[in-house]
């Protein structure tokens, strides 16, 4: 259990090995197998150590790997407080869940990328799982990090790999774009989240989430106003938005899936988007202390929700209706943390992570089969073909639809019922979005799978099935290698039976997730153990029942109406589309918010950056330019006095010299009788002088 | 028979510095410049025997021998260069001796 620094570090020596070797000498087998053999030493350490941490009676460890930064003093709230950040890992039950997620669904994508992503030339490839090592390093990282600061290390380095992984058909242009966008939407979330942090530093003097939790809850609860701990949760719930997705930082998710399709289902699904609902959840007591925030995320998640569930219901790309029930989903997430129910958002994290890994990767598995192709409208009847595919994704569909018993039933559930019990108004809006959520679910079942072929011809193959040609030439949809089916088997398995481990007291069971998660989200396991006051309101078993009835039954029309449009009666969703034209056409251009933020946020930028640049060109470059003709102005009038009076003087002098030289060089004959005749007219001068001044007297 | 005064000798002298002084001023040959600058040293010498004879002091008549050697030295200088001017210049003219002059 010591070893726990070893999980994070292994991808991370995997990602070391192949980005720095294996890109220019590896083949394309070693790289997969040392990627893939580092993921799995991780999972294993990660199972050994959560066995561990179930038997430790406190539920938590912490491993101090070295000083990080040592200790700085620095000005907080009380006086002067030493900034010192260990580098150190906390497995506790949060991580302790999230690392089993990251590593167990992280190796699955690994095993499946290894046949995905055969295609690429050998330097794409190698370069892929570098990238995809690297992220489950910074994961892991952000996940057992004890403080905010290595939680951020983190934090920054999954928005970094997302980015080099979205755009890794970096020549597509369409592909470094949404890169480029999901890294600058994300920086504004991030910058919400830095600014968190420095409000927690100054706050409470320490980063580290435990004592952090432990000061806050000493602190009263900001029932009426907004003091500093809600302004830290605010802060740190904007960084959560743009990592999660949520409104208004939603836009870069749907356009990430650009990237290749186990990259969607890796980060942008399972691992990474849940990143902020996790630190949402990890910081649980500060946010119990702070209500109008809990008010704010819990909206924010139901609308999410719904807006991303209702633009989900008409789009055609496979991949953009999972993105976009990706977001609605995270939204539940948000919504169950909102109303206080931690545990229950980090429940439906996890089954969520098996039943949307496991439809991305069916996609994937499906977008391989018809030959890149991703515009649902296309395909139909692919059950046909591609058996292992359909009854795996099938699941996951009923999975996410909340149909008893799968995973997504007991999740789903739990925030449902959490939700009624807090805001009426908000369940309202979940229970519409659960309803939307399996009919776009299923409309991708039956256009995909349904109904008959409707995608490209393909020539006929001449050598029997075997003779498998990946490239260039493409003999009609076909089931997936083994590769990739397996972890589809495994995820499908996945979404089945994750929610056993949370069925709610009024089934029967014991909700055991939700008291196995119950210490990461109080100040200190020991001490409020005993309190009530996480006791909320209860409805009776009966009531409770009869709501779960109602939102399976939601579900269940949901999954009937997609039945009654997208088989039997086909024409039917086109005249409905052709009815509601107007609403279609917003829903289809996803309310024309990437417009929006493209008519005022960019092009407020751009406008203001050409503005500035024009600032730049008239006043500042005027100013350098105005010194410049100012100096050459003075320089001419110097050049001019100089050239005038002081030459003028020294030539004047020159000339005065070279006339008078012209002058007396007359008398320089080189004879010497003249000088001695001028010798003897002074001797005569100096005797007159002398006889005057003697006999005349002057 | 009328006595001879240090006025005499002084008038004497007086006229051999002029004819010499002239002789040195007008004269173009270097040899009779030459001569004319021995006669002015001669009208000197008369003049200091003339008064150390007056005064009756010795140190005149001592004065006018180491003159004379004075004198025999530069003779014998002043001609070894006019010698060598000579041989130069192939003249004796002075007009023509000018090389002071740039």
């Amino acid at each position: 259990m010591d070893l726990i620094w070893l999980i994070p570090l292994l991808p991370g020596v995997g990602a070391a090995i192949n980005g720095l070797l294996g890109i220019r000498y590896f083949s394309k087998v070693l790289a997969a197998r040392i990627a893939c053999a580092t993921m799995g030493a991780a999972l294993l350490l990660s199972l050994v150590a959560f066995l561990e941490l179930l038997g430790l009676e406190h539920r938590e460890h912490v491993v101090t790997l070295a000083h990080w930064i040592p200790p700085i003093p620095l000005e907080t709230a009380s006086g002067i407080g030493a900034f010192e950040v260990p580098w150190a890992f906390r497995l506790d039950p949060l991580s302790g869940m999230m690392i089993l997620i990251v590593t167990g669904i992280g190796f699955l994508i690994h095993l499946y990328s290894t046949a995905y992503m055969d295609h690429e030339p050998r330097g794409g490839y190698v370069r892929f799982f570098c990238y995809l090592n690297l992220f489950c390093f910074f994961m892991l990282t952000l996940v057992l990090g004890s403080t905010f600061l290595v939680m951020f290390v983190g934090w920054e380095g999954v928005g970094l790999c997302s980015y080099l992984l979205i755009g890794f058909w970096y020549h597509k242009q369409s592909a470094s774009d949404a890169g480029k966008k999901a890294f600058i939407v994300n920086r504004i979330g991030d910058f919400g989240f830095v600014l968190g942090v420095f409000l927690v530093f100054y706050t409470f003097g320490t980063v580290d989430f435990r004592e952090v939790a432990e000061a806050a809850s000493h602190m009263p609860v900001e029932v009426a106003g907004f003091g500093v701990v809600s302004a830290i949760c605010l802060l740190l719930f904007v960084g959560a938005v743009g990592k999660s997705a949520q409104i208004p930082l939603y836009v870069w998710l749907p356009d990430a899936m650009e990237g290749p399709t186990p990259v969607s289902a890796l980060i942008h699904a399972a691992t990474m988007v849940t990143a902020g609902v996790y630190m949402v959840g990890r910081n649980a007591v500060l946010f119990e202390h702070a209500p109008m925030v809990m008010t704010v995320v819990a909206t924010v998640g139901a609308l999410t929700a719904l807006m991303a569930a209702t633009i989900g219901l008409v789009q055609t790309d496979i991949k953009k209706v999972l993105a976009y029930s990706t977001v609605s989903q995270l939204g539940y997430m948000f919504l169950a943390t909102g109303v206080g129910a931690f545990a229950a958002g980090a429940f439906h994290l996890m089954t969520h992570a098996f039943f949307k890994a496991l439809l991305f990767l069916g996609s994937g598995s499906v977008i391989h089969a018809m030959d890149e192709e991703q515009d649902m409208k296309k395909m139909g009847g692919l059950k046909y073909y591609m058996g292992t595919t359909f009854i795996t994704m099938f699941i996951g569909a009923i999975a996410i639809a909340g149909v008893p018993p799968f995973s997504g039933f007991f999740s789903k559930d739990e925030i449902l019922y959490r939700t009624f019990l807090s805001n009426k108004w908000l369940w309202g809006l979940a229970v519409v979005t659960a309803g939307m959520t399996a009919f776009y679910m299923f409309r991708l079942i039956f256009m995909t799978f349904f109904g008959d072929y409707r995608g490209p011809g393909w020539k006929k193959e001449e050598h029997g099935g075997h003779a498998e040609e990946h490239g260039h030439t493409w003999h009609g949809p076909h089931e997936s290698p083994r590769l990739m089916t397996v972890p589809l088997m495994v995820l499908a398995v996945g979404a089945f039976a994750a929610g056993f481990v949370g069925i709610p007291a009024a089934l029967g069971g014991g909700n055991a997730i939700e008291h196995f998660l119950e210490p990461s989200f109080v100040a200190t396991s020991a001490s409020h153990a005993g309190e009530a006051e996480h006791a909320v309101a209860h409805l009776s078993h009966g009531a409770e029942l009869a709501l779960m009835a109602f939102s399976v039954l939601v579900g269940l029309a949901g999954i009937s109406l997609a039945y009654h449009l997208y088989v039997r009666r086909r024409d039917q969703a086109d005249r409905l589309a052709a009815n509601w034209s107007v609403a279609h056409r917003v829903l289809l251009n996803k309310y024309y918010v990437d417009e929006a933020y493209g008519a005022t946020a960019i092009d407020g930028t751009m406008a203001s950056a050409r503005g500035l640049w024009t600032v730049d060109r008239r006043v500042v470059d005027g100013a350098v330019n105005g010194a410049g003709w100012l100096t050459r102005a003075l320089s001419w009038v110097s050049h001019v006095l100089d050239k005038y009076v002081v030459d003028g003087l020294v030539n004047l002098v020159g000339w005065i010299c070279q006339e008078g030289s012209y002058l007396f060089r007359r008398v320089q004959t080189g004879l010497i009788q003249n000088y001695a005749v001028a010798t003897l007219f002074g001797v005569f001068a100096f005797i007159t002088m002398y006889l005057v001044a003697r006999y005349v007297g002057v | 028979m009328m006595e001879i005064t240090p006025a005499h000798y002084t008038i004497l002298s007086a006229a051999l510095f002029s004819v010499g002084l002239i002789g040195v001023l007008v004269r173009r040959n270097i040899i009779i410049i030459f001569m004319a600058i021995e006669l002015m040293l001669n009208a000197v010498n008369i003049n200091l025997v003339a008064y150390a004879n007056e005064v009756e002091n010795l140190v005149g008549q001592v004065f006018v021998v180491f003159v004379i050697a004075v004198a025999a030295a530069e003779a014998a200088v002043g001609l070894g260069i006019i010698l060598a001017l000579f041989r130069n210049k192939e003249t004796v003219n002075i007009d023509e001796m000018n090389v002071m002059r740039s």
